[in-house]
């Protein structure tokens, strides 16, 4: 059992190359944070990237910063706040939600886990701002793609080959980043006391209208109580958030009161006590409920999320809540995580996918806790893995049990 | 770059040509296969007009089994393959070979779906990029990406080029507007990736597809989204006595936490190439003219205008002016959306360079290129979308007179090198195509370029899918694979271990 923490991206490749050599698979870790996210890893050796840190580079003006991939994200987020700009796909905190605590997680654990949060409508995800990185592939090699430019379509984008790919590709040593100002000011409307159905109409009208919605996000009365510090209590909240400049906010949330009317009473919640609602909403805070009951979280069209959980609720019991829209649905199961039926309802409302994000060891060693592909895709997969890791060195069966890949019969289709 | 050299043709495949020809005919009947020389001109080179090569023969299929089926017979055989869509690309992307099928996907023309409220529109490849807004703005929404071709180049070439445009700082380039695709691998595969949800799951194959050149599938179906647009857009139209003023505004802007709509800057030759074209009263005796358009609601708008004004005032604009209207904004726009054919009039070519570099190095790349200029003896004019660094100057060349076009190559190159030594890369948008590829080299070394190609292999393991493009040289996918294992021999005295 041995446990390399290299301190420099030399060290990386050196650590790397050993156990090409000794054909011995390693653990890619920086803080753990996701460690419970994922099928439980069985290697006798980690690499662990906690102490490969550092911002590189930072320049405001150009929108710009590259750090080592160990560098804590919350040092970064920090830094920018600074100087008035951040992350604008704000990558969630699994910390909590997954029993471990808030604040933790690398910047390169960022991109391996395609982090995302609210503003995921509006901003995207770390693929969407991912400019370059450098990294070590299963081969033993160290390469680089992309650059510090936002635009740039020199060669493949194998920057975002690593978005999600939970270090089964590549070790990332050095990742750059776009970052964005942050918003002057930001303000929430919370219409209170819709249905699923009827919020999932109220987002819709609001997303398609002039008013440039950040963030929409729907919670039931059962679960609006976890979120706010209870402030909400009573009465689901449809929420809304408009970001921008003082006049701009201003003015467009005066529009999207007149807009929705109509749906319900309309509550106004401004700065922090905004701020602090959407942390909890992008970190899954109703459900961070220290217990391993299986949390699913199930990307899809957002216009059928609630049409998906009435009927998953006609067969099984399930807390749920919507953000993007209903684009990305969180679901708690009692405790079967019931996922064949799941991923049958996601199929049949539009499609997209679900994965399992918490759940006890064996659970997640037994089920597929990322969507099962079709053949011709997950050949596809592993053809790319053995591209970048023939000898399956990275994370082996992290993302798809060894051996085999993980297929759903075509039939199911 | 004169000199390129393509792969060379496969004997077998041209020996069999006729036969080649009739299968094709059988797999698309009617009017899809054309192999007569004087209808395949057409076809003959893309935007990149210097490359010219008629293919084996063009093959226009309707259906997402026609193109399958036509990938997995050339897979089968070993026959090259070039896909096209409008045949806009300005880096040769779609360059025919001898050898190869062109497959031409421009009959795939249809919006499959319109979505409001998810605010997604499914449309075949073919379709135009303007022509997706056109299908939605009657209700008030648009798709925000807008390459300078969008009325001819089709939505499956902007996947395959990771197109961008004068908006992409704010909005962002085709991949970030790209929900999902259905692709036919070169086996004849079709796959789906992505689709009207956000994020695609398991590997981000969708990322690696944009912008990969045709080398990679054939797009048959894209999932885009489409914004509502903006209630109001005006621009200020800012001149400096130098181009580091200029430079220096755009950062401030930046700086300041504002994220214009547009951000576009053209140099003094420029300025008088397009004023003298479409007079749309450019100062004269300006070295950098700044086009700072803002949109959202109008309160918006006019609260950032004040402000983009004080920052132009602080860095010594000698004039700015702000669009009173809808018709002056378009005139402001009118010089620079014409600053490419206004260049044609002053010179009989033109050569179109798309470097990027970080935005602080422009003075230094501008006084770079204007030694360049004054080495090879032929000019340059640039225009340049300032918000994100992406330069693309126009070399000045008259084609009739020998050696020219070579030397204006020989320039573009030496740009390119300069833009990739201040820390910015060769290609901002238009591609590597053939036009970069030899100097490929400038920016990754082997390794990278190994890995790359190794993609590659995971795709199409024979390398028939659009052979001799954005590689500089082509290695076999079994080499490629080989391990050289290295190090190892020790437990690393080096390293910190618990």
């Amino acid at each position: 059992m041995t446990t390399f923490t290299p301190t420099s991206p030399t060290e990386t490749l050196s650590a790397v190359e050993w156990a090409l050599a000794n054909e011995s698979p390693l653990e890619i870790l920086g803080h753990g944070s996701k460690r419970g996210l994922g099928r439980p890893l069985q290697t006798e050796h980690t690499l662990d990237l906690s102490q490969l840190t550092g911002v590189t580079l930072y320049e405001p003006e150009e929108l710009v910063l590259s750090a080592r991939a160990g560098t804590p994200l919350a040092e970064i987020e920090k830094l920018l706040a600074d100087h008035g700009q951040e992350l604008a796909f704000e990558p969630m905190d699994y910390g909590p939600l997954l029993g471990g605590v808030a604040g933790r997680g690398t910047i390169g654990g960022v991109l391996a886990a395609n982090l995302a949060g609210p503003r995921r409508l509006k901003a995207g995800a770390a693929r969407d701002h991912i400019l370059g990185i450098n990294a070590v592939s299963g081969r033993g090699e160290a390469f680089k793609s992309g650059g510090r430019v936002v635009k740039n379509v020199t060669g493949y984008d194998l920057s975002k080959a690593m978005a999600g790919s939970w270090g089964t590709l590549a070790v990332l040593t050095d990742v750059t980043f776009k970052v964005l100002p942050a918003a002057e000011t930001e303000v929430t409307l919370a219409i209170r006391g819709l249905f699923d159905e009827e919020a999932a109409a109220a987002m819709a009208l609001a997303l398609g209208s002039s008013e440039e919605v950040s963030s929409a996000a729907h919670v039931p009365e059962n679960l609006v109580g976890s979120i706010a510090g209870g402030a909400l209590k009573g009465a689901s909240a449809t929420l809304l958030r408009v970001e921008g400049f003082g006049p701009s906010v201003a003015f467009r949330t005066k529009k999207l009161i007149d807009l929705l009317k109509n749906a319900g009473p309309i509550d106004e919640i401004s700065g922090d006590a905004s701020k602090a609602l959407w942390r909890d909403i992008r970190d899954c805070a109703p459900f961070a409920d220290g217990t391993e009951r299986p949390v699913w979280r199930v990307s899809m069209a957002p216009s059928q999320a609630h049409a998906m959980v009435m009927a998953l609720r006609m067969e099984e019991a399930t807390d749920a809540f919507y953000d993007w829209q209903g684009g990305l649905v969180w679901l708690r199961m009692q405790a079967d995580p019931e996922a064949d039926l799941l991923r049958r309802l996601v199929r049949k409302f539009g499609g997209g996918h679900a994965t399992l994000v918490r759940a006890n060891h064996s659970l997640r060693a037994s089920l597929a806790v990322f969507e099962p592909q079709l053949p011709a895709l997950a050949g596809l997969s592993a053809r790319l893995k053995e591209q970048f890791d023939p000898k399956g060195i990275l994370n082996p069966g992290r993302m798809v049990p060894l051996g085999k890949s993980a297929t759903l019969a075509a039939s199911n289709e | 770059m004169s000199g390129l050299v393509m792969p060379a043709p496969d004997q077998s495949t041209l020996s069999r040509r006729a036969e080649i020809v009739a299968d094709m005919r059988i797999i698309v009947p009617g009017e899809g296969v054309v192999d007569a020389v004087n209808e395949m001109r057409a076809f003959e080179s893309d935007g990149l007009t210097a490359y010219r090569q008629l293919p084996l023969v063009v093959v226009l299929p309707e259906t997402v089994a026609q193109v399958s089926r036509i990938l997995k017979y050339c897979d089968d055989r070993k026959i090259r393959v070039v896909p096209r869509g409008s045949g806009t690309s300005l880096s040769g992307g779609a360059l025919p070979l001898e050898d190869a099928v062109l497959l031409v996907m421009s009959r795939f023309n249809r919006i499959l779906e319109i979505d409001y409220p998810n605010r997604t529109v499914i449309a075949q490849p073919g379709v135009t990029n303007l022509g997706i807004t056109t299908a939605v703005e009657q209700e008030g929404f648009y798709y925000a990406p807008d390459p300078s071709s969008q009325i001819a180049c089709s939505i499956g070439g902007n996947v395959a080029e990771n197109s961008g445009g004068v908006h992409s700082l704010k909005y962002g380039l085709t991949a970030n507007n790209v929900l999902g695709i259905e692709m036919v691998l070169m086996n004849g595969e079709v796959i789906r990736l992505g689709g009207k949800h956000l994020d695609s799951e398991g590997y981000d194959l969708l990322g690696v597809m944009t912008g990969s050149e045709g080398l990679l599938g054939v797009v048959t179906e894209v999932t885009v989204r489409i914004l509502r647009k903006p209630e109001t857009a005006r621009a200020l139209l800012i001149g400096f006595p130098t181009s580091e003023q200029g430079g220096q505004c755009v950062a401030d802007i930046i700086g300041a936490g504002i994220i214009p709509g547009g951000m576009e800057m053209m140099d003094r030759p420029a300025i008088h190439a397009a004023e003298d074209f479409v007079h749309a009263g450019y100062p004269r005796e300006c070295e950098a003219l700044l086009i700072v358009e803002l949109d959202g609601p109008g309160v918006e708008v006019d609260h950032l205008i004040g402000r983009v004004e004080a920052i132009a005032l602080k860095n010594g604009s000698t004039t700015c002016r702000i669009s009173q209207s809808e018709q002056e904004r378009m005139t402001f726009w009118a010089g620079r959306k014409a600053a490419f054919p206004a260049v044609g009039r002053i010179s009989p070519d033109y050569y179109c360079m798309d470097g990027t570099i970080p935005r602080k190095e422009l003075p230094r790349v501008l006084a770079g290129m204007r030694e360049l200029s004054e080495q090879y003896g032929l000019g340059v004019a640039n225009v340049f979308h300032a918000g994100d660094g992406n330069l693309h100057p126009l070399i000045l060349y008259d084609a009739n007179i020998p050696g020219e076009l070579d030397k204006a190559e020989n320039f573009g190159a030496d740009i390119l090198r300069l833009c990739v030594k201040v820390g910015g890369v060769l290609t901002g948008e238009h591609g590597v195509g053939v036009e970069k590829r030899d100097l490929m080299p400038e920016m990754f070394n082997q390794i990278d370029l190994d890995q790359q190609m190794r993609v590659k292999c995971a795709f199409d393991p024979n390398h028939l899918l659009n052979p001799g493009k954005v590689f500089p040289q082509l290695r076999r996918c079994a080499e490629l694979g080989r391990m050289h294992i290295s190090g190892g021999k020790l437990p690393f005295p080096d390293i910190p271990r618990f």
